[in-house]
């Protein structure tokens, strides 16, 4: 993955003296779901557009332009789930990507991975709209669990060749939300319940951006936060009225879902939070707001920026979006979350040379060995809440090795681990 | 055979070189240094002993090596301790003059002093050096030496260098089993700030930095005494652990990339080709990026400045350095190290100078040596007192035998 800090910091600056226009594309029938979603919602000086292989989901759609990457190629099929054709298609049609995305200061990528259309194009589109000079956000949702292992495979494929061609990647896994939402939800329900929470991520970060503030977050802080970290993303919003909405809104910052109780926050590497209060938000409330977050992340970057908004009478909202580190063991198990967990055992066999005295372990699938240990544990079977909780967990992603330190006492210095590379802690990426 | 009463030696088991620097104090009373022993040391982490046979073995090849140079049997050194547990503290004692004619007497500057050391300490730590600052005579301030003044309270102001007795001790013990003797232990912070720099500078006030392998020591002067000592358990061990996790390298070939590539400063001009590193068949093996390189060291060490910095500001020392900041062990050897140090700290940096000793030309012009030496001037200054005190006593007692002689 490329830095190129002063280039971005150079187009921040050029977006900066430039009247912010976005231009929103939904890509994939995903996509295109989503971006309804968000048109719900007015986004001034936003444009949408909706992109897509097959002439069916376009169709569906009833916001701004329609661009349809249809080719030969596909024969009126669309991309079959091949994000290999949806790229080959949309090759083909990226004078015209590139052509949507002119003059727009930033565009907003919405789509859902996994499929051929949004995991496919996605990355074309990118490159397209960087080449046409914007700055590139996307937001993704990665599939189920059940909707089967290829689609994961490809969905993240495609993340990978996103976060290399976008500034920054928003990722959600819908896995995730599982958990969160009653059982008795409808399908249906279920992925307008995840499209609604990706359409409130797009809209919260296009405020922070649109809202000329008066701690000014710049496009390129949140790349920068964005790009190259090892973990995950996530965001929340809340918002509150009346006298103690400071308190309040922090409630329900650590309540809400993607926070998981604020334990996110607690593993975070890098938060930006952005606050928007009416002109009578006091110095003491922004204070207030800002040291509970910090008390729950004494170690992460912080970024913060502050807005007032003059119909935000009484009212006040935040933005927090959250780069967590590789996440640790019980989390990844108990979130179920399919980011990246299910890729570490292929990269585990691969490495581990194999020895010609002790035997190779025997090859157990995650679903084998959670019945042998629900099995092994008494009263596991008994509920499956319960099930799922005790399910063995795995290692983290990236495990930071202390190298020659490993035995000797750690140098800690003001809770930080001074063993473990500068870099890793401030999150530097290296090319 | 010889007199080695004048021979001094100064001992420094660090984590990367152990090295005993043997000097000699001349008929004029000049320090001079003859002889320089050094080994590489296994058994040291982050400034303390972690494998004691080894670091034994390495501190006897040092010695003997500093032995053959100087043609001396060396039988006690002036150890040099450091670690993280190491950390000073400023205390000020007080006492009352009770004599009628309220002159302040030799006895009352020492009943003094022993109030300052009584610190508030945990039991298992020791007191390494308390070391005075200055005196107040009723409250005026800045008195180097107040015997002979009137006045009815007395009081000093002193810092005092602790560290944990039983790492401390780990040391001393490997030296021990060596059939050494320890004349005294000394902190290698002091040690250096002693080798390196002048009294002027002293005076102006300066702050000496000594990158080690494991550890990085600093001493602040101001006003001619210490004001603030810290140890910092990062040194060039932690660089060249950052690179071989961030080049995916070995650790031995870290090392190595680090001494031939290193740069304590990362921007596109220096970036420089990338290496190929070639397998045991002089085929390339691994293309390392320098600038990446540049980047992983730059960010350590610039966080190292940037704790001390802190530390610093912390203390409320950071506007009395007027002379600067002097860089010396094996980190000042990394290429632009003071112009980084300059950028962070803010200051005039310059890699120190062994200068204030003669002898051995070749020993001095190594930053890395300064601790060692800093230990022999240590080690003079006492001999000194000592010698001192003997000569008085001499002299008395030829004057005596003289008037006898006479009479």
């Amino acid at each position: 993955m490329e830095t190129n800090l002063p280039l971005e910091n150079e187009a921040a600056a050029a977006a900066a003296s430039r009247p912010l226009t976005v231009k929103i594309f939904g890509v994939g029938s995903g996509g295109i779901a989503m971006l309804e979603l968000i048109a719900r919602s007015p986004l001034a000086g936003a444009s949408l557009a909706a992109i897509s292989a097959d002439a069916e989901s376009l169709a569906r759609s009833t916001v701004g332009e329609k661009i349809s990457v249809e080719t030969k190629l596909l024969r009126g099929l669309g991309t079959g789930g091949d994000p290999e054709r949806g790229a080959a298609a949309a090759e083909e049609f990226f004078p015209t990507l590139k052509e949507a995305c002119a003059g727009a200061t930033a565009v907003f990528i919405v789509a859902g991975l996994g499929g051929g259309a949004g995991t496919g194009i996605s990355p074309v589109l990118a490159r397209a709209a960087k080449e046409a000079g914007a700055l590139v956000l996307a937001f993704v949702t990665l599939p189920f669990l059940c909707e089967g292992n290829r689609r994961q495979q490809i969905a993240r494929r495609g993340l990978e060749q996103l976060k290399a061609q976008a500034d920054g990647v928003i990722c959600l896994p819908n896995q995730k939300l599982f958990q969160l939402i009653d059982e008795n939800t409808s399908v249906v329900e279920m992925f307008k319940a995840t499209g609604g929470l990706l359409a409130e991520g797009v809209n919260s970060v296009w405020q922070l951006l649109a809202r000329k503030g008066l701690i000014e977050i710049h496009f390129a802080d949140l790349c920068g936060l964005l790009k190259d970290r090892h973990g995950e993303s996530c965001f929340a919003t809340a918002s509150a009225t009346g006298a103690a909405r400071a308190r309040e809104v922090v409630a329900q910052l650590f309540a809400h879902p993607l926070l998981d109780g604020g334990k996110v926050l607690t593993e975070a590497e890098a938060v930006l939070v952005s606050l928007t209060g009416g002109p009578d938000l006091t110095m003491a409330e922004v204070n207030r707001v800002m040291e509970q977050i910090t008390g729950q992340c004494p170690q992460a970057q912080i970024i913060m920026g502050a807005a007032i908004d003059e119909s935000f009478q009484q009212r006040l909202a935040i933005t927090l979006v959250v780069t967590r580190r590789g996440a640790t063991a019980s989390k990844k198990v108990s979130t179920g979350d399919a980011g990246e967990s299910d890729s570490l055992p292929e990269k585990e066999t691969g490495a581990r040379p194999q020895s010609r005295l002790v035997p190779p372990p025997p090859e157990i699938s995650q679903e084998m060995a959670r019945e042998i240990f629900a099995s092994k544990t008494p009263g596991a079977s008994r509920s499956r809440k319960s099930h799922a909780k005790m399910s063995q967990g795995t290692l983290p992603l990236e495990i930071i090795s202390k190298g020659r330190f490993d035995k000797s006492e750690p140098t800690i210095h003001k809770g930080e681990d001074l063993d473990v590379p500068t870099y890793i802690r401030r999150g530097v990426a290296l090319n | 055979m010889f007199d080695t009463s004048n021979v001094i030696v100064g001992l420094e088991i660090g984590t990367s070189k152990v090295c005993a620097v043997v000097g000699e104090v001349n008929a004029e009373g000049e320090l001079n240094i003859v002889g320089l022993g050094q080994a590489r040391s296994r058994g040291v982490r982050k400034g303390e002993i972690c494998d004691a046979p080894v670091a034994e073995e390495d501190v006897r090849n040092a010695i003997v090596e500093a032995e053959h140079m100087a043609d001396v049997e060396i039988r006690s050194v002036y150890l040099g301790v450091t670690g993280a547990h190491v950390r000073g503290c400023n205390n000020r004692g007080v006492h009352q003059i009770v004599s009628a004619d309220r002159e302040i007497s030799e006895e009352d500057v020492q009943d003094v002093v022993k109030n300052a050391k009584a610190i508030n300490r945990s039991p298992e730590n020791h007191v390494i050096h308390a070391i005075r600052q200055h005196f107040l005579v009723d409250g005026q301030d800045g008195i180097p030496n107040p015997v002979g003044m009137l006045g009815s309270r007395v009081e000093v102001d002193m810092h005092v260098i602790q560290g944990n007795f039983n790492r401390l001790q780990n040391s001393v013990r490997t030296v021990k089993g060596l059939q050494l003797e320890v004349d005294e232990i000394v902190f290698t912070g002091l040690a250096s700030s002693l080798a390196l720099l002048t009294n002027e500078q002293k005076e102006l006030g300066a702050l000496v930095i000594d990158i080690g392998g494991g550890t990085t020591e600093y001493v602040v002067y101001s006003k001619g005494v210490i004001k603030h000592i810290g140890v910092l358990a990062v040194g060039g061990d932690h660089v060249s652990n950052d690179l071989a996790y961030g080049l995916k390298v070995p650790l031995g070939r870290a090392e190595q990339l680090k001494c031939e590539h290193g740069c304590a400063l990362a921007n596109r001009a220096n970036a420089g080709p990338d290496i190929t590193i070639p397998n045991e068949f002089g085929l390339p093996q691994k293309t390392v990026s320098v600038e990446n390189l540049r980047r992983i060291m730059a960010l350590r060490l610039e966080e190292v400045f940037q704790l001390i910095a802190q530390d610093l500001e912390l203390a409320g020392v950071l506007d009395y350095l007027r002379a600067g900041v002097f860089i010396c062990g094996g980190g000042a050897r990394i290429p632009q190290i003071a112009q980084l140090a300059e950028k962070v700290l803010q200051m005039p940096t310059s890699i120190g100078q062994t200068n204030s000793i003669s002898g051995l030309k070749s020993a001095q012009e190594h930053p890395e040596f300064a601790a060692a030496i800093g230990l022999v001037k240590v080690g003079s200054k006492q001999q000194r007192k000592r010698t001192g005190r003997k000569s008085l006593a001499g002299d008395i007692g030829n004057t005596i035998k003289q008037m006898l002689g006479r009479a």
